[in-house]
């Protein structure tokens, strides 16, 4: 379970997180929707260890993760990233298997080489695409080999960083059905940041919202359409008129 | 303006070159201790070899070639002020050897590589390609300063030497063809003054001009900014600095090793 309490961030004069209270209960898949600048992708950061949190703190069952052994506290987790950061200079098989060839627990080649043409066939892609290099991919081609990379050394918590932005509906579809098929076949933990609300329909059991650097509203995804929280309906229905400004 | 002022005026940039400096030093003293460290990534190393070393031969080599030559017609014509033409072997020798190898080299390596290292790690910080190494398990300073830096300070001797020789080269062509040296007693000339210091003196400060090329490459690149102009102003920062280290460690070296 990860737990986050007070967690605050500032940039200069720009306070991004203003004390963020949230609990993702083990095993289930919470979408954190915002608005655009909202600090959704900074929250994932601080809880990674990426981006240093001002104040509050942040657990993961129970232990503080600001005093956790990094290694061991980063191989419980894998996350695609909103671009996909696949490695250029690497083949896309290599980047799938960097984890597995690294580390106390190094594959060797030959093996980590067959798991991840393994879990490019889970998120579709053919071997064909194995000695490809990542420039030579299409956006949606990018976006299941960084899935793939995320799921390469089944971690228990997996993170999602807008895994659909730039998509068109039909691939962006077919990326939130891996995403939720993968996340129930592993039993995982997932965190996913979006403003796409089809992926929230499709990926997520509860569901947050993050709007002026705190958690406006948070509840299963089944309440979602009938709870009374103005600046959610605003938000879900992407209506310009509400309490949220649509310039910001 | 007010004395407060002009000194607030003065003071602010003094402060921000200071930290800019700590900043840098904190930067190589870690990549210093992670260079002792394992993991040893060996085939990150290789690359950053050929890239550094095997490609910059031409650029290096041609550089050389003409300065030499250049050299040649220069100390040639001074000379024969002071009938002292038959020096041009030994100054052409002595100064590409001493200087204007590992000077001209080192500059060419920082035009070439600190602006390229400067803009591939910029790139990946900009498309979150170096927090993805993090969640990886990979520290970034390991993976990609480290056979960088290392790189380059082993390469970039090497490189000097192969400039050295082609710069004596160019002057040697110079003096047979169009000073109507002789080419026995010419090469004689060089080899008898040409000392074995000259040659390791530079190579020396070839090691060094490599280890801050790379390191001026990787540092402005893992601070690089957002966006285009983000890694355009670390790649244009990493050539400025690499190349005005070089100059200033040239003289130090220069005073450390020639004026004792």
């Amino acid at each position: 379970m990860i737990e986050l309490r007070s967690v605050q961030k500032t940039f200069g004069s720009n306070r991004v997180l203003r004390g963020i209270d949230l609990t993702l209960p083990k095993g289930q898949s919470m979408v954190v929707i915002g608005g655009s600048g909202t600090g959704k992708s900074v929250l994932l950061k601080c809880i990674l260890g990426l981006v240093r949190p001002d104040a509050g703190t942040i657990t993961l069952d129970g232990q503080d993760v600001a005093k956790a052994e990094r290694d061991a506290f980063l191989a419980r987790f894998g996350m695609l990233f909103q671009g996909g950061a696949l490695f250029d200079s690497l083949k896309v098989w290599e980047n799938v298997a960097f984890r597995l060839m690294r580390g106390a627990s190094a594959l060797p080649k030959d093996q980590a080489r067959a798991i991840a043409l393994e879990k490019l066939r889970r998120v579709g892609l053919t071997p064909a695409v194995a000695d490809q290099f990542p420039a030579e991919l299409s956006g949606g081609m990018q976006k299941r080999v960084g899935l793939a990379r995320a799921i390469a050394a089944e971690p228990e918590i997996i993170f999602f960083d807008e895994p659909t932005t730039g998509l068109d509906p039909i691939m962006s579809g077919v990326i939130n059905d891996l995403i939720r098929e993968i996340v129930v076949e592993m039993g995982a933990t997932a965190m996913t940041i979006t403003h796409d609300m089809s992926s929230v329909r499709a990926i997520a059991d509860r569901v947050a919202m993050l709007h002026a650097g705190v958690i406006q509203w948070t509840g299963p995804v089944t309440e979602m359409d009938t709870a009374s929280d103005p600046y959610l309906q605003q938000f879900i229905h992407g209506r310009a008129e509400g309490p949220i400004a649509s310039v910001r | 303006m007010t004395l407060t002022g002009f000194l607030a005026a003065i003071g602010r940039p003094v402060l921000a070159a200071l930290a800019g400096v700590g900043r840098v030093s904190l930067f190589a003293g870690s990549v210093l201790s992670h260079l002792v460290r394992p993991p040893f990534y060996a085939r990150e190393f290789g690359h950053a070899l050929m890239q550094i070393g095997w490609f910059s031969i031409p650029v290096v080599g041609l550089t050389a070639l003409f300065t030499g030559g250049a050299l040649a017609l220069q100390i040639y014509s001074g000379g024969a002020r002071f009938n002292a033409e038959s020096v041009v072997p030994s100054i052409v020798a002595i100064g590409m050897a001493r200087e204007l190898g590992p000077v001209l080299g080192g500059l060419m390596v920082a035009a070439r590589v600190a602006s390229s290292i400067a803009a591939e790690i910029g790139t990946m910080k900009v498309t979150e390609q170096i927090d993805a190494l993090v969640t990886l398990s990979t520290n970034p300073i390991k993976y990609l300063a480290v056979p960088r830096v290392l790189a380059a300070t082993l390469a970039v001797p090497v490189l000097v030497a192969v400039g050295d020789s082609i710069g004596i080269m160019g002057g040697w062509l110079v003096g047979i063809t169009r000073l109507d040296f002789n080419s026995a007693a010419y090469l004689k000339t060089t080899v008898d003054f040409l000392e074995t210091w000259d040659v390791l003196s530079g190579m020396v400060k070839g090691a060094a001009f490599g280890f801050i090329v790379a390191l001026m490459g990787c540092y402005f690149g893992m601070t690089s900014g957002r966006g285009a102009q983000g890694v355009g102003a670390a790649t244009k920062s990493a050539v400025v600095a690499a190349s005005v280290i070089i100059l200033a460690a040239n003289y130090v070296l220069t005073e450390v090793f020639f004026t004792s």
